[in-house]
């Protein structure tokens, strides 16, 4: 079912990019003539978003299967091909399957999520997805009642994704989610950023949005959900594990062990952007802290 | 013999203010760089990561300098002060990105220090480059006299931890990082006494 969830902007505010554009032009003149530069970046729950500029979102992100630079997902973009694309859902599931792209479109209603994206590194951006909710794709599948996570897989084809072909990662790339976590209605398989299909470099053709969890949870070019009852090993916690756990919820009281993540700065500020305070969840502790009363975060990280 | 000595005859005619002007050419270029956004989107950490990466690299040519003498009879000793000069002059503007354009939270500078190991590291390094700094003058060699080469042994410990501190910093094994290492570690073994029957040219 689409649009459970309501954005905290209107969406007039939200669908045209060129009035996006306006107005971060009009904000940043006035800000600037007030000497309210600083002051704007101040996020609050409350305070409607300002995405970033599709240059901020589509040239700066992590996706190691094109490199471990910022600026390789976007540089070598253009050698990943995603036509055809099929998407298997697997495991307990009634209606397992090899799902193509465009079958999924169209038995799915996107809409556009504005969300807040945190990486682990400390950085983070407002970023417009199009997409549809994970719990309506898992519908269509069919969740068995002995399903407890989902797990998901990247594609593995190291002709095209260069980043593939080094061996520091146990390819391919592997996420999960709890059962709750993936039915939640924040959580979106994203198709879409401003309105146009997936960039090959943020995860096309389809990708995982986990708005409260740190990036990396939110797993790109998926090519396999498989409904399990034992708890995935995602790859970074693999690689890492006193680093990188299986929850990897935003929190800015748990550090990572080698530096804080109490402050993020915000991409797109240029040389001089301060650094803001890293929320709760993200800023989405209100729709996602139930899900973990009577956990202790610190030690499920 | 030949190409030794024209490198050796143009070093003696290059001035050492010459490669300080050379070297530091890239600070300008990178701030503007950073400004106009040719460093992408996020420039700080671009700025910091190539300050930093600058040092270690004069840190590395200042190692260099003894071994091309030992081995290949090249003579650039009368830039080694200039060099390790060169090279504190980018640790502290590395520094300074970090502590004013990076973090700029006076209790999250002092906790990084004292909590993340690399940080720890990298300023460790930092900091004993100063005495090496200060001491970089023909006062100070004539003053400290032999107390002086002991003293600047420090420098093979400053570069251990400034590669050790590009290590830690990155979250998987990367190349470019252990590549430094193996050249400093390098660099290092051939400063070991050599074994007899090996004679110097």
């Amino acid at each position: 079912m689409a649009f459970r969830w309501k954005n905290t902007l209107k969406e007039s505010d939200v669908t045209d990019e060129a009035l996006f554009l306006n107005r971060r032009q009009l904000m940043g003149g006035a800000a600037a003539g007030l000497g309210l530069a600083a002051a704007g970046r101040a996020a609050s729950a409350e305070e409607a978003l300002t995405p970033n500029s599709w240059e901020d979102i589509t040239q700066y992100n992590n996706f190691y299967e094109f490199g471990t630079g910022k600026s390789d997902p976007a540089t070598y973009a253009d050698e990943l091909t995603t036509t055809p694309w099929t998407v298997a859902i697997d495991g307990m599931v009634d209606r397992p399957g090899e799902y193509a792209f465009e079958d999924i479109m169209k038995a799915m209603t996107t809409e556009e999520r504005i969300y807040r994206f945190r990486c682990v590194e400390a950085w983070s951006m407002v970023i417009p997805w199009n997409g549809f909710e994970l719990a309506d794709l898992l519908d269509f599948a069919g969740v068995q009642d002995s399903a407890k996570y989902v797990r998901f897989e990247t594609l593995y084809r190291p002709s095209e994704f260069r980043g593939q072909r080094s061996g520091w990662i146990d390819w391919p790339y592997v996420e999960g989610l709890r059962m709750d976590e993936a039915m939640h209605p924040l959580t979106l398989m994203a198709t879409g950023i401003y309105g146009r299909d997936m960039p090959n470099q943020n995860g096309a053709p389809i990708r995982l949005v986990v708005p409260w969890k740190y990036g990396f949870k939110s797993i790109k070019s998926i090519v396999r959900i498989t409904l399990t009852d034992e708890e995935p090993v995602n790859t970074w916690q693999q690689l890492q594990p006193s680093e990188y756990g299986f929850y990897a919820n935003v929190n800015p009281e748990v550090d990572h062990p080698r530096w804080s993540q109490a402050t993020e700065r915000v991409i797109g500020g240029g040389l001089f952007s301060p650094r803001i305070p890293t929320l709760m969840f993200n800023g989405y502790e209100e729709e996602v802290a139930s899900l973990y009363e009577g956990m202790d975060l610190t030690v499920q990280f | 013999m030949g190409f030794t000595d024209r490198i050796n005859g143009f070093a003696r005619r290059v001035p050492p203010w010459a490669v300080y002007i050379l070297y530091l050419l890239p600070v300008p270029v990178l701030v503007y760089m950073a400004q106009t956004g040719a460093l992408g989107r996020e420039p700080i950490k671009a700025l910091e990561h190539e300050l930093g990466e600058i040092a270690l690299q004069l840190l590395i040519i200042g190692l260099a300098i003894t071994p091309l003498r030992r081995y290949f009879g090249i003579n650039l000793l009368k830039f080694r002060r200039t060099f390790g000069l060169l090279a504190f002059i980018y640790v502290v503007l590395h520094l300074a990105v970090w502590l004013f354009l990076d973090v700029g939270i006076a209790s999250q500078i002092w906790a990084d220090i004292l909590k993340r190991p690399y940080i720890t590291i990298g300023m460790a390094a930092c900091l004993l480059m100063v005495p090496l700094a200060l001491t970089s003058n023909n006062w100070s060699v004539r003053k400290l006299g032999p107390a002086w080469r002991k003293l600047h042994k420090l420098t093979y410990l400053v570069v251990l931890l400034g590669s050790l501190h590009f290590i830690m910093l990155t979250k998987v094994w990367e190349v470019e990082p252990l590549a430094y290492m193996a050249v400093i570690l390098a660099l290092l073994a051939l400063r070991l006494p050599k074994r007899r029957g090996n004679q110097a040219a």
